[in-house]
């Protein structure tokens, strides 16, 4: 994400963040804006060009749209439980 | 820069939507857009997959291009039944 969990540097970062802090879920961040090569290589590993990006447990979920959507249909919800009981 | 125009065209020619719409929503300097679309192309795939094509669509214009917010990646069947809703929800 850009920024931190406290300091999001950006609104979709931000929505991610208050996601997650809504759900209530442990997480980790990865601020790209300190290190431009993560920042390249994750838009390639992840095959996807814009941040925020969202892993859980340990894959792709989608970015600040796809997390949006899943989290009011309530499958984001699912997803985190079951890899959170793995 | 990029247009709204380029957007489109890619868009339109690499997924041929039913319904596209796109909004430059940068204020005039071209580097953030919000999209809209429906297209047969996106049945039987996940959300994900979706988001892919249209990012795999814009792959020229992503250089370029600051933010992308895909509002919409439906199917002509799911996309009539929630444009009702939308009306609904309106005159309600």
């Amino acid at each position: 994400m850009k920024g931190t969990r406290d300091f999001p540097m950006c609104g979709f970062s931000n929505t991610v963040v208050q996601i997650l802090k809504n759900l209530n879920v442990p997480f980790e961040v990865v601020n790209i804006l300190e290190n431009e090569m993560v920042r390249q290589g994750l838009k390639e590993f992840s095959s996807w060009p814009t941040f925020p990006q969202l892993y859980i447990g340990g894959e792709f979920f989608g970015g600040c749209d796809i997390t949006l959507e899943a989290f009011q249909s309530g499958e984001l919800q699912e997803v985190v439980e079951r890899a959170m009981c793995s | 820069m990029v247009t709204k125009e380029q957007v489109e065209a890619s868009l339109t020619s690499k997924l041929k939507p039913i319904h596209l719409e796109v909004n430059d929503i940068s204020g005039g300097c071209g580097s953030s857009f919000e999209v809209e679309v429906v297209s047969e192309q996106f049945e039987g795939k996940r959300l994900l997959e979706r988001h892919r094509m249209v990012n795999a669509a814009l792959e020229e214009e992503m250089k370029e291009i600051h933010a992308l917010s895909i509002k919409k990646a439906q199917t002509p069947q799911q996309w009539k039944p929630s444009q009702d809703s939308a009306t609904q929800a309106k005159d309600a």
